[in-house]
């Protein structure tokens, strides 16, 4: 296992170095000039020159993509080009934070109730309750989440008044509170992911539920709750944390709409408006957050699925 | 429907005493909403101790009354009537604590593929330690019985093998954990569905050896399911042959199968290749048509539509139970008329096989590379095919048969050094490098017809399109050509147009060998053909290939692991074993004169419909690792006449003992005849590495 765990992290860190390679290659692609554009409209020409020998957008492609390795590594992205003197890291941490809070209370209020109705859904497969689950879960993960979210907001937040139609959660805020307000956004993601893993969690539990294994468990003289936690739930989530954790990068990365809806200040956002300004390091930076949280959480996964599946362990072996 | 209590049933004691009672078990499927009747009045006992086997073709009802015996029914089976009683409890009838403790305690089953029967995500002490567990022994406790139990069914290194994960393990080991589960708590009912099918013929041997001592040993009673009906015989007291979910016949194992007294008994038993029948004999018996599909309404005799004897009163009323001896019985109405199903007449044509070599492999080696190591599939291989021959190949799974078929088809090249010829000139090693016409010349027939087959596409365009890609006929030329081969293949012209996934497994076969010949083939490699086929099926599949090859003087290499299958078909038998022949020569002379040492102990292995006396000789061990082969002969590590200090030294050659009958061993042919004793230890399985 300890050796599985070493492998993979070095398939990871190679991946890593890809999207890496790919972000700076991207941002280099779209023809712009951010010295003239730090320079402002007026700025001299000399002082244009000086800027691109300070930033040494001159050097060689290789020289730079050096130093954003660099960058990467020691977690110093330099300063923000749209707010001069600000530290790219400064500004990334709090947004960062933001995210990580409402993607883990949406997955607190996903995970639990998806995978239950999963399961419930494949144990009474083709009944009127399993139905029920499979629709309600297509037609919610149908709806875009900043869709849902407008709804949300305008008949909880606005009509009904119940929960804040927006996120300007108070500094001093407690926990609560802070939940309150994300309540609304976290719900618009629940309604999409809803569906999408309880949809995966039925179908990997009636593989497992129609398994030999699960037949020999029965004739052992297990009762059913034995059955299925001790031997059908180990086989049939492996796709459910699979998915689970590709899906996570993304949240973090793809709410631009539903932080928009909610004027939520997340990564997402961040993001968004970096690539407007334009603001390279910037936006450099927010995308490697996101490739790397990605990383993590594929990793992540796997290395559940490795501990849930010792073939799993035995296939990257074979395939490297 | 009036229930008749069959009279051979009733004198066989007292149900309420019965390990297993079925009584008139009616039992049907729900599908959209309709039942469909697949048990009908099904009744048999076990007593006890005894040992009683269901056979019958694939549909016909088996696994569902073995699941019943167990009620672990799927959740669309409805019970229409009758009763399973273990020991006198109706255990339909038991609420589902009753029954947890009964699966625990009395009753416990062994199916087929041991592999899927394990749970992939546990490591075998969890799983066999949790049976323990359920009885109330703590975790320690069950992990000690746990080790008990796998030494019980014979594993030489329980401690090891518990630490594993079942896809470490071999499938024949795997079926021993499976049956040490079964074995928790000295059931009194052991049911075992199909235990071996899948498992080589020698590992089949030694599982089946395995249940029979345990047998002797808890005096457990047996439901035993096998569609190789010798399996049946070799182990069963009792047998009741099964047709479209109606016992038909039933009765001591060995007087069912020497004197039937149902015609389906007769047709399954005379479609079987058994006493030595070859080819040129006579042909195989064959069943036409199919089993009727479940649900049909039968108010008459189950087998009317097949029977060569049906008539009126069958087609009009139920047959009654007619004891025929000391407790057998038959369900027919015309028991005496059984002596006018007669087998298929001598075969008149003697098969014409030519003496040059069509095809012939030379110093053929193979060695793949896995993980920076040289694995050596195929060794020196030196092999000829005469036209209009049949070889014959055998040896357990890994002894390279199929690579050396993949080598014959230019799928894997050889190693530089050998060569292939067609008709003396050198084939090209690499399929893609071959020229038309020696793409053409080989073709193959794979044991699942489904690889072969686009899904999509009728039959009708797989065949034009082979034909048109092999050969240079066109067009409407090749339209009229589909419909001649499909003839030859005794498909009917109906059967062209549909789908692969629309044809029952032996049609499917047939379109399989129909695509084969297309290109009017010189050989055709046959793997494993009919192994997934019920013998009827196998029977009509044999004919046809023998058929086709009288008429079209085509040479076959047959991989088959059925000792009967290979003595009817092929003309000569070419015996490997890690990547080497280690014997080969005529059909005749291999099972008359004396054999290689494996050749003797693969023979040993096989169970007979024909009841001959044995003495199997185990094959200790797995066998070993192609990367890793043993020193001299290959075979030293597993073989019972080994001489120590010259066979582990020193690889033997071929030497001949007759005249085309060679073999790889350093023994004489004297030293070959004196019969062997077998060890104790022999009969341990441990693990490969
Ligand atoms: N592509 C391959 N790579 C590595 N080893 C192989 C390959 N194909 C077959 N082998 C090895 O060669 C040996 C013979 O295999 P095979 O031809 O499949 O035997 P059989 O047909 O008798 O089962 C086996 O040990 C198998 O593991
Ligand atoms: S009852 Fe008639 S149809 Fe049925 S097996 Fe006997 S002879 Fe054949
Ligand atoms: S050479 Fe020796 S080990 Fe090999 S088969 Fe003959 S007797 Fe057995
Ligand atoms: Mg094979």
């Amino acid at each position: 296992m300890f050796r599985y765990v070493l492998r993979r992290l070095a398939l990871s860190l190679i991946t890593l170095l890809i999207l890496i390679a790919v972000i700076f290659l991207l941002t280099r692609v779209f023809p712009s000039d951010p010295a003239r554009q730090l320079a402002g409209p007026f700025g001299s020409q000399e002082r244009v020159d000086q800027l691109n020998r300070d930033l040494g957008l001159q050097d060689p492609m290789i020289t730079q993509f050096g130093r954003l390795l660099r960058d990467v590594v020691t977690l110093d992205f330099g300063e923000s080009y749209s707010q001069p003197g600000e530290r790219v890291l400064d500004l990334i941490r709090p947004r960062l934070a933001n995210s990580a809070k409402l993607v883990l209370f949406a997955l607190i209020l996903t995970l639990p109730l998806s995978i239950v109705g999963g399961i419930i859904a494949a144990r009474k497969k083709d009944t009127l309750l399993d139905r029920t689950i499979v629709n309600i879960g297509l037609a919610s993960s149908s709806i875009p989440e900043f869709v849902s979210g407008v709804l949300l907001q305008y008949i909880i937040g606005v009509k009904l008044g119940w929960l804040p139609a927006v996120t300007n959660i108070p500094d001093d805020a407690s926990l609560i509170t802070e939940l309150r307000y994300l309540l609304l956004p976290a719900l618009a993601i629940v309604f999409v992911y809803f569906g999408y893993i309880a949809r995966i969690t039925r179908a990997g539990t009636i593989t497992a539920l129609d398994a030999d294994y699960t037949r020999t468990a029965y004739m052992k003289g297990l009762s059913t709750r034995s059955v299925v936690r001790k031997h059908v739930l180990r086989n049939s989530l492996q796709p459910t944390v699979a998915v689970t954790g590709t899906q996570i990068g993304y949240l973090f990365g793809g709410l631009v709409g539903l932080e928009v809806v909610f004027n939520y200040p997340g990564l997402g956002l961040l993001i968004l408006n970096a690539a407007t300004a334009p603001d390279f390091p910037l936006l450099q930076a927010g995308v490697i957050t996101v490739a790397i949280i990605f990383m993590l959480c594929t990793l992540g996964a796997d290395i559940l699925i490795a501990y849930m599946n010792p073939r799993a362990r035995m296939n990257l072996k074979e395939s490297s | 429907m009036t229930v008749t209590e069959p009279a051979g049933i009733a004198d066989r004691g007292d149900p309420a005493t019965a390990a297993l009672a079925v009584q008139n078990l009616e039992l049907a499927y729900e599908v959209r909403g309709v039942p469909r009747e697949v048990l009908r009045d099904v009744t048999f006992q076990i007593r006890p101790g005894e040992a009683f086997g269901l056979v019958g073709e694939s549909g016909c009802g088996k696994s569902t009354t073995a699941y019943a015996a167990l009620r672990y029914l799927p959740d669309n089976a409805v019970v229409q009537g009758g009763a399973v009683l273990a020991n006198g409890v109706d255990i339909l009838k038991m609420s589902n604590s009753q029954l947890r403790e009964f699966r625990s305690t009395q009753a416990s089953m062994v199916y087929q593929d041991p592999v899927q029967a394990m749970n992939p995500a546990l490591k075998i002490g969890r799983q066999v330690a949790e049976c323990y567990q359920i009885l109330g022994q703590s975790k320690s406790e069950a992990m000690a019985s746990a080790g008990d139990a796998l030494r019980r069914v014979k594993i030489a290194d329980p401690v090891r093998v518990l630490d594993r994960y079942p896809h470490q393990l071999s499938g024949g080991m795997l079926q021993r954990v499976v049956i040490a589960m079964a074995l928790t708590g000295d059931p009194k009912l052991l049911v075992l569905d199909e235990p071996t099918t899948g498992l080589d013929a020698t590992v089949e041997a030694e599982v089946l050896d395995l249940v029979r001592e345990l047998r002797s040993e808890t005096n457990a009673a047996i439901l035993l399911i096998a569609h190789n009906l010798g399996v049946i015989r070799s182990m069963c007291d009792r047998v009741g042959v099964m047709y479209a979910g109606r016992i038909v016949e039933e009765g001591n194992a060995q007087v069912v199968f020497d004197n039937p007294e149902h015609p389906y008994t007769k047709g399954l038993l005379n479609a079987i290749p058994r006493q030595g029948v070859r080819k040129t004999d006579r042909a195989l018996f064959t069943i036409p048509g199919n089993l009727p599909l479940i649900g049909t309404p039968l108010p008459t005799c189950v087998y009317v539509d097949r029977c060569p004897l049906a008539d009126d009163v069958c087609r009009t009323q139920v047959p009654p139970v007619v004891p025929v001896g000391e407790g057998h019985w038959s369900r027919c109405h015309h028991i005496d008329r059984l002596a006018q199903i007669t087998e298929p007449d001598a075969q008149i044509t003697e098969y014409d096989i030519g003496t040059d070599n069509v095809i012939q492999l030379n110093g053929v080696s193979k060695t793949f590379r896995q993980r920076g190591h040289d694995v050596p599939a195929l060794v020196s291989v030196d092999l000829g095919f005469h036209e209009g021959e049949t070889l014959g190949l055998v040896g357990e799974s890994g002894s390279g048969k199929s690579t050396l078929a993949k080598t014959l088809l230019g799928i894997h090249s050889p190693d530089s050094g050998g060569n292939i010829t067609l008709r003396g000139r050198e084939m090209k090693s690499k399929a893609t490098d071959r020229i038309a016409e020696s793409t053409r010349a080989i073709s193959m027939v794979f044991q699942n017809p489904d690889s072969a087959l686009n899904r999509m596409w009728t039959v009708r365009r797989i065949l034009k399109r082979t034909l048109t890609k092999l050969t240079d006929v066109q067009g409407a030329e090749a339209d009229r050509r589909v419909e001649e081969l499909a003839e030859a293949m005794r498909l009917s012209p109906r059967h062209l147009d549909m789908r692969p996934r629309q044809l029952s497994g032996g049609l499917k076969q047939r379109v399989a060998i129909a695509r084969a010949f297309a290109g009017s083939p010189d050989v055709v490699v046959c793997d494993e053909p009919t192994s997934a086929l019920d013998v009827s099926v196998q029977a009509a599949i044999l004919n046809l290939l023998a058929n086709l090859q009288n008429d079209e003087r085509t040479s076959y290499l047959f991989i088959t692991h059925d000792i009967g299958v290979v003595r009817y078909l092929a003309d000569r038998i070419a015996v490997m074993y890690l990547g080497r022949i280690m014997e080969i020569g005529s059909t005749d002379v291999m099972f008359s004169e004396v054999n290689h040492p494996y050749t003797e102990a693969l023979l040993s292995a096989v169970p007979s419909v024909d009841g001959e006396a044995e003495n199997r000789i185990p094959l200790t061990g797995e066998i070993p690792s192609p990367a890793n082969p043993p020193s001299g002969c290959v075979f030293h590590t597993r073989c019972h006449r080994v001489i120590e200090g010259l066979c582990e030294v020193t690889e033997p050659e071929m030497q001949e003992i007759s005249p085309g009958h060679r073999i790889k061993c350093h023994l004489t042919i004297e030293q070959l005849s004196v019969p062997v004793e077998i060890k104790e230890s022999a009969t341990l399985a441990t693990l490969a590495d």
